[in-house]
């Protein structure tokens, strides 16, 4: 069974289609990569699939439950999370306790205990502090264990991003552009990270300009234009799809 | 210990300044303005956990402590219950009306979050102010003496001891609360709201709860308001005492629990220092929200603490 | 019951109009620099205030209004120079605290200026009230409509059919834009202060003889504004226009037959309302968050 099943998935934007029609799916547990030139609707896809956008029509099926529409919180509770292009960072907390934003599902919060401080919240919030560190450790943020975000570098929030939504232990993760503006260094450590969440099981999609990172990860390829379906496969088909040399990698030379 | 010392540095600091704070007070006179300044820094404690962490604003939060000086004056007095009882009952019934009307309202952002929390203050004020048979209209009530377990609060002093003990709990409740999980689903939606949506957190539930926990601070305060003031006036809960809640967290530092104090205090001081200027309060009062935001958009605390702390790192 | 009705709708225009010029001065404001001038209200007491001065210091009344109109916009000006400018970056809730710290600071100017009387003006052409279907009518009601009226068409044409008004018009729309094409917008911040203040300032001349003036007066008509101004759809002129005239009217009407105590707050309930169900205003466009 898939683990993402997107059937006949329109957007517009007063009138204009951002996605037309788009159906796909994506199966549990490969590294799957979306690619199209500026403006294909990857983004608005990334959208769509995470509740921040609402469908025009078609639908959206995430563990086999009906998902267009529902609210990006209870997606997360169902087991999805996303890191944004243009990031989503909490700049007025510090660097930990961005993730452990993202561990907000798993942790003791109830409202007697917040205000009362008690002992059973110390307990979740000491060993949930722990476990962020640990997440952060495994991004390659280490030595920003102390750190406030909002005195991070654009390479490590990206990151920081990476383990907040790694902290809601999600069944699938969407990275919008993880890649972006990192330089080489930082792209082959994003490209190892990855590579490590999906070896601990989880579904990873991404969206990703760096062609080298996507033909050397992905199991699986689908390539938009103009917010439709241009072609589908392996790194190996897609690379020799004459739609996409023509459309795409052509014109990227 | 040292850890609790670590974690509460400020509540300590507040602690010792209550303490304190007698052997300067000559007269009563003194202690009246102090109890007001306490009661004042209860409800913008309250108030800025809205709009400092959360990052929603409100311009109508004296209804709130308006509605519960009036449950506890009217409760007290016509219906002649327990005050410990009316100030619950206050607190419940602002809770609910909070509630009620946050659901709807805090799905607006910004200006229009401004309108809607400003014309819930104005709606509540002018009811007040016409239910006269109930309220005593513009002329105002009383409450009844404050007891407790059978003391009756009489004196300043007892007051003064009552309020600050009243202030250092509210203090620690919401440090406690930033702290938490909850504090941090506060702040993040107030620092990137999509991306706290996205890692699970369901923004108008805490939105919602931060409105209702504030609107129930401001209730509190308001009831022991209504029992050591002479006459609760509609003019507690217009819309001017919630600008001056505003102008007092804004000041003394927005995402800051001792700013909230701080600014508190020195609000309700300022008036009784300029009291021979009295026409010229109004001019200063403005002078001051300009100037705060516009030299000091952090307030005084958060600012000064940065200052320290510059001074502190080589 | 009919002719109560057409009392009351006039009554309702008369403030209507006058909340349609604070209302649209809110809304100058906002497309220039994305700014609620809590302040609006203070320009129609100045406005007052002023000439209710000017003509006590013995000059004629078109003199008077023409001198406190000036004055009006240069504290349009100052404000814009010395309050908004210099806090041009920050977030909304301390935009609305430095406007909302304006308008407390100009009140005690003015009460400290003209003291804390309640002032009037005399009506401008008599006080014999002309009949309408059954209906009174003040003269001084036709010339607040007709003023308005005049200065709501005089702001259209400037918006839609004047390089300057144009270039604050696109600097609503993109300032980055607007900049690049040679737009200075600081021009455009300062001019949109001076014509929201002109506007508020006429509308405090020409209702003093109706309603009075005292140093307090800004504060509900400045909310009656912002509220004409959100019914409307915020940076939406004819909106706040249309705005503006509905509060009054329901407003006049909510008075004649429900309670007069009740007037203010039945405003208001209608504002909240239609926040909740059409957030965005009734003319509002929608908004999406984009991330």
């Amino acid at each position: 069974m898939s683990l993402l099943k997107v059937t006949n998935l329109t957007k517009s934007f007063g009138g204009v289609s951002a996605i037309r029609d788009l159906s796909f799916t994506i199966e549990a547990g490969t590294i799957h990569s979306i690619i199209g030139p500026n403006g294909a609707g990857k983004t608005t896809l990334f959208n769509l699939i995470t509740g921040v956008y609402t469908p025009s029509s078609g639908s959206v099926r995430f563990d086999d439950r009906e998902i267009g529409g529902v609210e990006p919180h209870k997606l997360a509770a169902l087991g999805m999370n996303r890191t944004f292009q243009n990031l989503q960072i909490f700049h007025n907390m510090s660097a930990v306790e961005n993730v452990m934003v993202g561990a907000h599902l798993h942790v003791q919060k109830g409202l007697a205990h917040s205000l009362l401080r008690l002992p059973s919240l110390v307990r979740s919030e000491v060993e949930t502090r722990k476990h962020c560190w640990e997440l952060m450790d495994f991004v390659g943020l280490g030595q920003y264990r102390d750190a406030e975000a909002s005195a991070m570098s654009y390479g490590a929030l990206k990151r920081l991003e990476i383990a907040r939504a790694l902290a809601a232990k999600p069944k699938l993760l969407l990275l919008d552009e993880p890649a972006a503006g990192l330089n080489d260094t930082e792209t082959r450590e994003v490209d190892e990270v990855i590579k490590r969440i999906a070896g601990q099981g989880v579904t990873v999609v991404l969206v990703e300009h760096d062609m080298k990172m996507v033909m050397g990860i992905s199991d699986h390829i689908l390539v938009l234009d103009y917010g439709a379906k241009l072609a589908e496969g392996t790194p190996a088909e897609i690379r020799s799809n004459p739609d996409v040399i023509a459309a795409y990698l052509g014109n990227v030379g | 210990m040292s850890a609790f010392l670590q974690r509460h540095r400020g509540l300590l600091i507040l602690a010792a300044c209550i303490v304190l704070l007698p052997l300067a007070v000559q007269n009563d006179y003194h202690y009246d303005v102090l109890i007001n300044a306490g009661l004042n820094a209860i409800v913008v404690v309250g108030l800025n956990l809205l709009i400092g962490y959360a990052g929603q604003i409100s311009l109508g939060h004296a209804a709130f402590f308006g509605l519960g000086a009036y449950a506890s004056a009217i409760l007290t007095t016509t219906y002649g219950w327990h005050s410990l009882a009316a100030m619950g009952a206050g607190m419940a019934g602002v809770g609910v009306l909070a509630y009620v009307v946050a659901r709807p309202i805090l799905r607006l952002k910004g200006h229009y979050l401004a309108m809607a929390t400003l014309g819930i203050g104005i709606i509540i004020s002018i009811v007040l102010n016409t239910e006269a048979h109930i309220t005593g209209g513009p002329d105002g009530m009383s409450a009844a003496p404050f007891s407790v377990f059978g003391y009756t609060f009489q004196s300043e002093k007892s007051w003064y001891w009552l309020v600050g003990g009243c202030l250092l709990a509210a203090v620690w409740l919401s440090s406690n609360l930033i702290d938490s999980p909850i504090g941090r689903a506060l702040r993040a939606l107030h620092g990137a709201e999509v991306g706290a949506r996205v890692v699970g957190i369901d923004t108008t539930h805490y939105k919602v709860l931060i409105f209702v926990i504030s609107a129930i601070f401001a209730s509190f305060a308001g009831s022991l308001f209504a029992h050591h003031t002479p006459t609760v006036t509609p003019s507690i809960l217009g819309f001017i005492k919630s600008v001056e809640f505003v102008v007092m967290a804004v000041f003394g530092g927005m995402a800051s629990v001792m700013g909230s104090v701080v600014g508190a205090v020195i609000m309700t001081l300022l008036p009784n220092l300029l009291a021979s200027i009295e026409d010229y309060e109004p001019i200063i009062l403005g002078a001051i929200m300009m100037g705060t935001m516009i030299f000091m958009p952090k307030g005084l605390v958060p600012t000064i603490a940065k200052m320290l702390r510059r001074k502190e790192a080589p | 019951m009919l002719e109560s009705t057409i009392q009351f709708i006039l009554a309702g225009l008369t403030s209507g109009a006058i909340y349609a010029l604070v209302g649209l001065g809110f809304t100058i404001i906002y497309n220039a620099s994305h700014v609620i001038n809590f302040a609006q209200g203070e320009f129609i007491v100045i406005g007052g205030m002023s000439t209710v001065a000017l003509v006590a210091a013995g000059l004629p009344l078109p003199v008077a209004i023409v001198l406190a109109t000036l004055v009006t916009m240069v504290v349009g000006l100052a404000l814009a120079r010395f309050a908004i400018q210099p806090a041009k970056d920050a977030d909304v809730v301390a935009l609305i605290i430095i406007t909302i710290g304006a308008s407390i600071f100009l009140r005690g100017i003015v009460q400290v200026v003209f003291g804390k009387d309640i002032h009037s003006l005399p009506h401008f052409s008599g006080e014999t009230p002309l009949n309408l279907m059954g209906a009174t009518l003040m003269p001084q009601s036709l010339w607040v409509m007709g003023i308005s009226a005049a200065l709501i068409l005089v702001m259209a044409w400037f918006f839609n059919a004047t390089l300057a008004g144009k270039a604050m018009l696109a600097t609503a729309y993109n300032a980055l834009a607007a900049r690049l094409m040679g737009v200075d917008t600081k021009w455009v911040l300062l001019s949109a202060f001076a014509l929201s203040a002109l506007l508020g300032a006429v509308g405090g001349i020409v209702v003093t003889p109706i309603t009075f003036v005292s140093y307090e007066s800004g504060i509900m008509l400045g909310l009656k504004g912002f509220s004409a101004a959100v019914l409307g759809g915020l940076g939406n002129g004819i909106g706040a226009v249309a705005g503006g005239l509905i509060l009054g009217v329901v407003e006049a009407m909510s008075a004649g037959y429900i309670s007069s105590a009740y007037k203010d707050a039945i405003a208001f309930i209608i504002i909240l309302v239609v926040l909740v169900a059409r957030p965005n205003g009734l003319f509002g466009k929608k908004g999406i968050d984009r991330v």
